[in-house]
């Protein structure tokens, strides 16, 4: 017995010594993966997807990012102005803004080999609105707007499990009239509609997307795309691979061999890595890098600082949910109360914007000050119009707990408290799922935070899906005839004029303030010593098609 | 002994299901939907929202969710993570790199701390005591992520002597070297001084003495019969230690941006993902069970008057 517990013992204490001695020699800097992936390939700071790479499927930026680079759609964003341009569409026309004619380009492949044509589309639009597919369809809202999507949707059973058998197989809106040529018949006219075509959701996918043996997973594990850059390899939770596409049809070309997504779960080693000059572009720098503005001792001149399309505001609930902050004098008053620039400067160290519209800067159409006075600080103007109304009772911000945002809730609401003389609570909740649970249930009382992100760059997208009646993000119960019927009218109207009567609409927020709007996100990017021509979009993404390595 | 381990391996079993279950209400009992959220401020599409809610279980009350848990993972089922990679592949491409990591940090300090404790417990009171109860309180009181960042700007990226970080589910050791050292710094410093304490305490018993008065030189006496009788504290505290080193390395591993098991299960928490939430820690409680048994069955080698029956 006592010879065997020896033997364990000799064993570990072998093994520790053999351990000790692997590390001596075991300088093998080759194993460091990032030194090896040099020479024309651009290396970028990325995350882990949270869905199969399939269009459909992927609605956040760490499979959104690899996607739009392995993806081009019928239209792509100017990397600098956002303006939508043609790109596997060669033209897409209307006479009414309803029924859209789309002719492709022709001589565009897939990454296979086969020709991206009208079905490619079609096909993959359908398989993203059908029923069958809801269980990987994060995207299916983007296709509600063709006539014929409340077919493919079908029947669910009181599991929520799609019954077989209830749907059509195809939207009545998508005709296909020849190999380059469809068209799409929308529910309503939507001048728009070409400017959304960019979204990651409207791409088209291979027929081999539709053979019987590939599962959307296997095809998500290595998609084959239409875009510049075709899927080399996804080593998981370490690295996406693309290297360009030599078939690649579109008019601007990348200027690099490749592109690697390094994913890092933490910001900070990804600005580590980006200061050795192991990554070579951070779309985002950490909190860390931006205090005290290290940064700029840090990377020289090698940063970016753009403007994103993402607006902060706090939201009202409905006059349901709380009547108590029902009056849009006492929603006034808060707007009025808080001090943007102040908190921007302390909190943010000065990187944001403060907002006095509702649709960000990027987008055609901004206009600064659409929200008149109530979103410039005026404390006595504020305290006014509090005294105005019968508001009596307590303020309470629900933010998430899983985003950074508890330190600019609390700055705000003593803000609030310190301007108003009205007690005001931070109230966390852990995750954004469980804001938005409350939310839709109807809940949730007192204010929130919320955040908007555009899915495309058009004054419309910040308007229409946060504020018509009935909205998938209308969290606030906002339901103003005059509002909705000024969006559809500017949304069947082309070029100034549409713009103009979104511009009217929103205005019109100001009288009933459904959401206070509080600044805009701007982003500071970082780059490395082997990379030129670096832009970041208004998407916050670095543009592939420019970026060259030294 | 053979009936001794056979027992403490049955024991394993309870704790396994408990701690699983533990795990999984927890992971689970957050208010929330998971799917919701996984669209941004859009809540996501209602149809989606019920087809992977259906999918995953989580319409069933929770004794029947765990109940199906576990049927699948005593197939050697793991589940799938929400992007549809199983957890499985998951666990297999961290756990290696974490305890990689954690076995150089332990060697780390079972060579620098032991060698510490042993010389300040000789020189007691000299300057080499003096020197390591300084350092080693000062590295107690210095926060791991102000050493890892530190170590990081200097070592790494301004002297270039380690790689900056050591990504990827194969690191080099080379490369895993100064995360250890980080990752081992507090424990390091407790191993020296526990080792100094339980040796000084031991040079003075009468076992020394004897072996003193019966002629053995003072290296063997030192080396061979304190030093041995000594090590049954640094042994226990390893092996708790190793457990820790397991689980909690989430800051380490964020500073290096090192792919290991803390992150996983960080990362994990943030989505919801239960199924790889209660995978990692099953595996990180099985481990820490048989690490910490192997210790139990040191202590006999050790101290000869300690038997299993």
């Amino acid at each position: 017995m006592r010879v065997s517990v020896r033997a364990i013992a000799g064993g570990a204490a072998l093994a520790l010594t053999l351990g000790a001695c692997g590390v001596l020699p075991g300088g093998d800097p080759s194993g460091d993966p990032t030194s090896s992936e040099r020479g024309g390939t651009v290396i970028i700071g990325g995350c882990q997807p949270g869905n199969p790479l399939v269009p459909a499927a992927t609605n956040e930026v760490c499979g959104g990012n690899p996607l739009n680079a392995i993806f081009s759609m019928l239209v792509r964003y100017d990397p600098q102005t956002g303006e939508a341009v043609n790109d596997v569409a060669q033209s897409i026309t209307s006479e009414d803004n309803k029924v859209w004619r789309i002719e492709l380009e022709p001589g565009w492949t897939f990454h296979d080999g086969s020709p991206i044509t009208a079905s490619s589309f079609v096909d993959a639009w359908n398989w993203g609105a059908h029923g069958a597919n809801a269980a990987l369809s994060q995207n299916s809202y983007f296709y509600s707007i063709i006539e014929g999507f409340e077919e493919v949707q079908g029947d669910t059973d009181e599991d929520g499990n799609f019954v077989p058998g209830t749907a059509a197989d195809t939207m009545s809106g998508l005709e296909v009239i020849n190999d380059t040529t469809f068209e799409v018949t929308l529910k309503q006219a939507e001048a728009g509609f070409p400017q959304r075509l960019g979204y990651i959701a409207y791409a088209p996918l291979p027929e081999t997307f539709f053979d019987a043996g590939t599962t959307p997973e296997d095809f998500g594990a290595s998609p084959i795309g239409s875009g510049p850059f075709e899927f080399v390899e996804f080593v998981q939770g370490e690295r996406i691979v693309l290297e360009a596409y030599e078939g690649y049809q579109g008019e601007v070309r990348p200027n690099v061999d490749g592109v690697t997504f390094e994913i890092f779960e933490n910001q900070d080693a990804q600005y580590a890595s980006l200061l050795a000059d192991q990554v070579d572009v951070m779309t985002q720098l950490p909190t860390s890098a931006l205090a005290g503005e290290a940064y700029k001792t840090d990377l020289g001149d090698r940063y970016i600082e753009q403007e994103t399309g993402v607006i902060h505001m706090m939201g009202f609930p409905s006059e349901d949910a709380d009547p108590n902050l029902a009056d849009p004098r006492v929603r006034q008053a808060i707007s009025m109360s808080i001090d943007r620039q102040l908190i921007i400067d302390n909190i943010f160290q000065g990187i944001r914007e403060p907002a006095s519209s509702w649709v960000s800067p990027v987008v055609d159409g901004y206009t600064d000050g659409q929200c008149g006075d109530f979103c410039t600080f005026n404390p006595d103007r504020a305290r006014e119009l509090l005294a105005e109304t019968d508001f009596d009772g307590e303020l309470t911000i629900t933010y998430n707990e899983d985003g950074d945002h508890e330190t600019w809730v609390n700055a705000t609401c003593n803000n609030i408290k310190n301007v108003l003389e009205i007690e005001c609570t931070p109230q966390g909740t852990p995750t954004l799922a469980g804001v938005l649970d409350d939310l839709i249930a109807g809940e949730l009382t007192g204010m929130f935070r919320i955040a908007w992100q555009m899915d495309y760059p058009s004054i419309e997208n910040f308007l229409g899906p946060l504020y018509q009646t009935g909205a998938g993000a209308n969290f606030f119960g906002h339901n103003v005839e005059q509002f909705d019927s000024l969006i559809a009218e500017a949304s069947g109207q082309n070029g100034e004029q549409s713009v103009a009567l979104f511009q009217e609409a929103e205005r019109m927020l100001a009288q009933t303030m459904p959401t206070v709007p509080l600044w805009f996100n701007l982003t500071v990017a970082g780059y490395s010593t082997r990379v030129d021509n670096v832009i970041i979009t208004p998407f916050g993404t670095v543009d592939l098609l420019s970026i060259s390595v030294e | 002994m053979g009936r001794y381990v056979a027992r403490r391996l049955l024991q394993m079993i309870p704790v396994v299901l408990g701690t699983t279950f533990v795990i999984y209400t927890m992971v689970w009992a957050l208010p929330a939907n998971p799917f919701q959220g996984k669209c941004g401020t859009r809540p996501c599409p209602e149809r989606y929202v019920a087809a992977m809610t259906e999918k995953y279980n989580l319409n069933d009350n929770l004794l029947v969710q765990y109940g199906k848990y576990l049927g699948s993972l005593v197939q050697g089922d793991f589940g799938t993570t929400f992007s549809g990679v199983p957890v499985l592949d998951e666990l297999v491409r961290t756990y290696p790199v974490t305890v990689r990591l954690a076995f150089l940090a332990i060697v780390i300090q079972v060579v620098i701390g032991m060698a510490a404790g042993v010389l300040a417990a000789l020189r007691r009171g000299g300057f080499a005591d003096s020197l390591v109860l300084v350092s080693t309180l000062a590295v107690i009181s210095i926060p791991v992520f102000v050493i890892g960042h530190l170590m990081q700007l200097t070592l790494g990226i301004n002297w270039g002597i380690f790689p900056v970080t050591a990504r990827g589910a194969d690191p080099s050791w080379y490369s895993l070297v100064m995360p250890a050292m980080v990752l081992a710094s507090t424990s390091l410093a407790y191993v020296a001084r526990l080792m100094r304490a339980t040796l000084v305490e031991n040079l003075r018993a009468d076992y020394v003495r004897t072996a003193t008065a019966k002629g053995l030189p003072r290296a063997r006496v030192v080396g061979v019969h304190t030093v041995r009788n000594s090590l049954i504290p640094v042994i226990t505290f390893l092996g708790v230690d190793f457990g820790a080193l397991l689980g909690g390395a989430i800051v380490t591993e964020g500073i290096f941006g090192i792919g290991g098991v803390g992150g996983l299960i960080f990362r994990s928490i943030n989505l919801q993902e239960g199924a790889v939430v209660t995978g990692a820690v099953t595996v990180l409680v099985l481990i820490f069970l048989l690490v910490n048994l192997l210790v139990d069955l040191l202590y006999a080698a050790l101290d000869p008057r300690i038997r299993y029956g």
